[in-house]
C-alpha cells in the first residue's frame, strides 16, 4: 500500500518525534516542577524562555539552532571537538529542533497538573518520613501523570508536524532529515506529486488521531490517570 | 515531653509562645487566629521559627542557637490535618503503609494489624479514598500517621470538617488509642468539649500569645480566662469512676471526690474511670436542699467566686468537695439568695443534661 520510500519516511518521523520526547521529558518535568512548586530568582525570566519557541516563527527558531549548533557554531563546534557529536543536517538535528518546539507545550500541561495537587499531600509525605524526593516520586509524579501524558502527547504530535524550524536547521535531506511533513511539501513543489502527497498527508493525520485516542485511553485508565478512579 | 519557646513573624501576626507540657494529651485551644496551626507547623517543621528551640521527649529538634533544625521526614511528628489529605491514587492500605515503610525496623513498635484492628479499618483496605466517608478518611489518615512510628501525635482540628455524628465516631477512636497506644498526643481545636473530652492538660492560645498552661479543670474553670473559653459553653469537667449500672432505668452512678452523679447510661464498666463535663447552664443553685422536685442531682458545696461583672448573668464558682463546678445564674437570683464567697449552697443538675457528648473515657 505504501512504497518503500513512504515507509522510511514515516519510520524518520516517529524516530524523530520519539527522541525528541524521550530526552525533553526528564528536562520539561524538572523545569514544570520549578515553575509550579519553588520560587526563585528568574523565575519569570525562565518561564520567558521556555515559551520562546510558542511566540517565534518557527523560521527564527531553526536559524538560532544553526547558529548555535552548526558545525562553526558556539555550541555545535564544541559537541564535535570534545563528543565527536554533530547535528547539524543529521536526523539528531530534527529531533533537537523537535525537542525546542515542542518543549513549551510539554512543560505547560506537566506544570498545570503539578501546580493542581495540593501541596499540603507532599506536606503529610514529609511528616510521614519521606524525603523530598522521594515525596516527589511517590506522590507528585504519580498525581501529576494525567498532565505528563497529555504532555507527552501534545509534543509528539507538535514533533510529527514540525516543519519550520526542521527545514532551516537541518534542511530537507532524503532519508536524513526528510520528515513527513518536509516531504510532503517537496511533494507539492514537485510535478504530478499531488497524489503522493494526499497519500502521506492521510498518514499524518492518522499518526495524530492514534496519538490522541492513545493519550485519551491513557487518561482513563485507572493504572495512569486520575479520570476514572476519582469517578470511582 | 513537650518543650516549646519560639518566636516566629508571619506577615502581620507574631508568635511569640513558650511552655512544657507533661501530659498524655495536651490540648492547644485557641479561636482561629489564635496562632494554634502556626504553632503546629513550627512543631512538624512545615515553618521555621525565627528564635527559639522545640525539644520532645527529650530529643531536640529544633534550636536555632545551636543550628539544629530537623527536616519534617527526621522529627517524626505524626501529623493530622483537618482534611484526611490521603493520597488519592493510593489504595487505604497503601496510605497506612507509606509512613511505615519509611521508618526503621529499629523504631517499628507499632505493628500495621494492630492499628487496623484498633481503628477499625479492616473492611477499608482495598478502597481508594474517594469511596470513603468522611469519618472513615479521618480513621485512616490518623491510623497513617500512627504506622509511622511518631514520637507525638499532632492532631490539628481533627474533627472540624465532619458532621456531628462522624465527630462522635472519630472521638472514639481517639480515646481508645490513646488509652492503648501511650503516644503523647497534641490536640488542636477550638472546641472545649473535644479538648476537654480528650486532654489532660491545656494551653490556651491567644492572638500568638501563650494566656495559660496548666490543667484542663483548672484552666477551663477559672473565670477570668472566660472571655478565651467562651461563655456559652461554660463549664466544668470532672473525673470520675463508674459505680454502678440501673439497667431498669437506665441510668449509671458516677462517684467522684465530691459526691456521686446519676447520668444516663454510660458504655463503660464499673470501676473504668469516664470524664463528665457539666455546663455551667445546666446547674441551678438553692439554699436548702429541695424536696418533691424531678432533678436527680443535688450536690452539697459552696460558694468559691462569683463573678463580678455587670451583666445579667453571672457565672458562679463552687467547690464540690475539692471538685470546681460552675453555675450559670441570673444576677436577680444572685441577689436574692445572697450569694457570697463561702456560702454552702446546694447545687442540682438534671440527670437528662448530660449528653452523649459530654461523658468520655478518662
Amino acid at each position: 500500500m505504501l512504497s518503500d520510500d513512504e515507509l522510511g519516511i514515516i519510520a524518520l518521523s516517529l524516530k524523530v518525534a520519539l527522541t525528541s520526547v524521550a530526552f525533553s521529558l526528564p528536562l520539561a518535568i524538572a523545569v514544570a516542577y520549578l515553575l509550579a512548586r519553588r520560587e526563585f530568582p528568574g523565575k519569570t525570566l525562565l518561564d520567558a524562555v521556555v515559551h520562546l519557541p510558542l511566540v517565534l516563527p518557527p523560521v527564527v527558531v531553526g536559524f538560532a539552532l544553526l547558529v548555535l549548533f552548526g558545525r562553526q557554531g558556539w555550541i555545535g563546534a564544541r559537541l564535535a571537538d570534545w563528543f565527536g557529536i554533530v547535528v547539524a543536517f543529521r536526523w539528531t538535528g530534527a529531533a533537537l529542533a523537535a525537542a525546542i518546539m515542542g518543549f513549551p507545550l510539554m512543560v505547560r500541561a506537566i506544570r498545570l497538573s503539578f501546580a493542581a495537587i495540593d501541596r499540603r499531600l507532599e506536606t503529610v509525605g514529609r511528616t510521614l518520613g519521606g524525603s523530598r524526593a522521594w515525596v516527589f516520586l511517590s506522590i507528585t509524579l504519580p498525581l501529576g501523570l494525567p498532565g505528563i501524558i497529555s504532555g507527552v502527547v501534545l509534543a509528539f504530535a507538535r514533533s510529527l508536524g514540525e516543519f519550520g524550524a526542521t527545514i532551516t536547521f537541518v534542511s530537507n535531506i532524503p532519508g536524513e532529515t526528510q520528515t513527513l511533513p518536509l516531504a510532503i511539501y517537496s511533494l507539492t513543489q514537485t510535478p504530478n506529486g499531488d497524489a503522493q502527497a494526499l497519500r502521506l498527508s492521510i498518514v499524518a493525520v492518522v499518526l495524530s488521531i492514534v496519538a490522541l485516542v492513545a493519550a485519551q485511553w491513557l487518561a482513563r485508565h485507572p493504572r495512569f490517570g486520575g479520570a476514572e478512579r476519582a469517578r470511582g | 515531653m513537650l518543650e516549646v519557646d519560639v518566636e516566629q513573624q508571619l506577615g502581620d501576626f507574631e508568635l511569640k509562645v513558650a511552655f512544657r507540657a507533661e501530659a498524655p494529651v495536651v490540648g492547644l485551644f485557641g479561636r482561629s487566629g489564635a496562632g494554634k496551626t502556626s504553632l503546629v507547623n513550627a512543631l512538624a517543621g512545615t515553618a521555621r521559627p525565627r528564635r527559639g528551640r522545640i525539644v520532645v521527649n527529650g530529643e531536640t529538634l529544633f534550636d536555632r542557637d545551636r543550628g539544629i533544625d530537623l527536616p519534617p521526614e527526621r522529627r517524626r511528628l505524626g501529623y493530622v490535618f483537618q482534611d484526611a489529605l490521603l493520597f488519592p491514587h493510593l489504595k487505604v492500605e497503601a496510605n497506612l503503609h507509606y509512613g511505615y515503610r519509611r521508618a526503621g525496623a529499629a523504631t517499628r513498635v507499632i505493628e500495621p494489624d494492630q492499628v487496623i484492628d484498633l481503628l477499625g479499618l479492616r473492611a477499608l483496605l482495598e478502597r481508594y479514598p474517594d469511596r470513603l466517608s468522611g469519618g472513615e478518611k479521618q480513621r485512616v489518615a490518623i491510623g497513617r500517621a500512627l504506622l509511622a512510628q511518631p514520637r507525638l501525635l499532632l492532631m490539628d482540628e481533627p474533627l472540624a470538617s465532619l458532621d456531628m455524628q462522624r465527630r462522635d465516631e472519630v472521638l472514639r477512636y481517639i480515646e481508645l488509642l490513646r488509652d492503648s497506644l501511650h503516644i503523647p498526643i497534641v490536640y488542636v481545636s477550638h472546641s472545649v468539649a473535644e479538648i476537654t473530652r480528650l486532654a489532660d492538660s491545656i494551653v490556651l492560645l491567644a492572638e500568638g500569645r501563650i494566656v495559660a498552661v496548666g490543667d484542663v479543670d483548672e484552666v477551663m474553670s477559672r473565670l477570668d480566662l472566660r472571655p478565651l473559653t467562651g461563655r456559652y459553653e461554660a463549664g466544668a469537667v470532672i473525673d470520675s469512676t463508674v459505680v454502678a449500672h440501673d439497667p431498669h432505668y437506665g441510668l449509671t452512678t458516677l462517684a467522684f471526690d465530691g459526691g456521686e452523679l446519676s447520668v444516663p447510661s454510660v458504655e463503660a464498666l464499673v470501676g473504668e474511670r469516664v470524664r463528665v463535663r457539666i455546663r455551667a447552664r445546666d446547674v441551678s443553685l438553692a439554699l436548702s436542699r429541695p424536696e418533691g422536685i424531678s432533678i436527680v442531682n443535688v450536690l452539697p458545696s459552696t460558694v468559691a467566686k462569683v463573678a463580678d461583672d455587670a451583666s445579667p448573668i453571672v457565672d458562679v464558682q463552687l467547690l464540690v468537695g475539692s471538685v470546681p463546678l460552675l453555675a450559670r445564674i441570673t444576677r436577680r437570683s444572685v441577689v436574692e439568695l445572697g450569694l457570697a464567697e463561702g456560702l454552702p449552697v446546694y447545687a442540682l443538675i438534671k440527670a437528662v443534661s448530660f449528653d452523649r457528648r459530654s461523658v468520655g473515657y478518662a
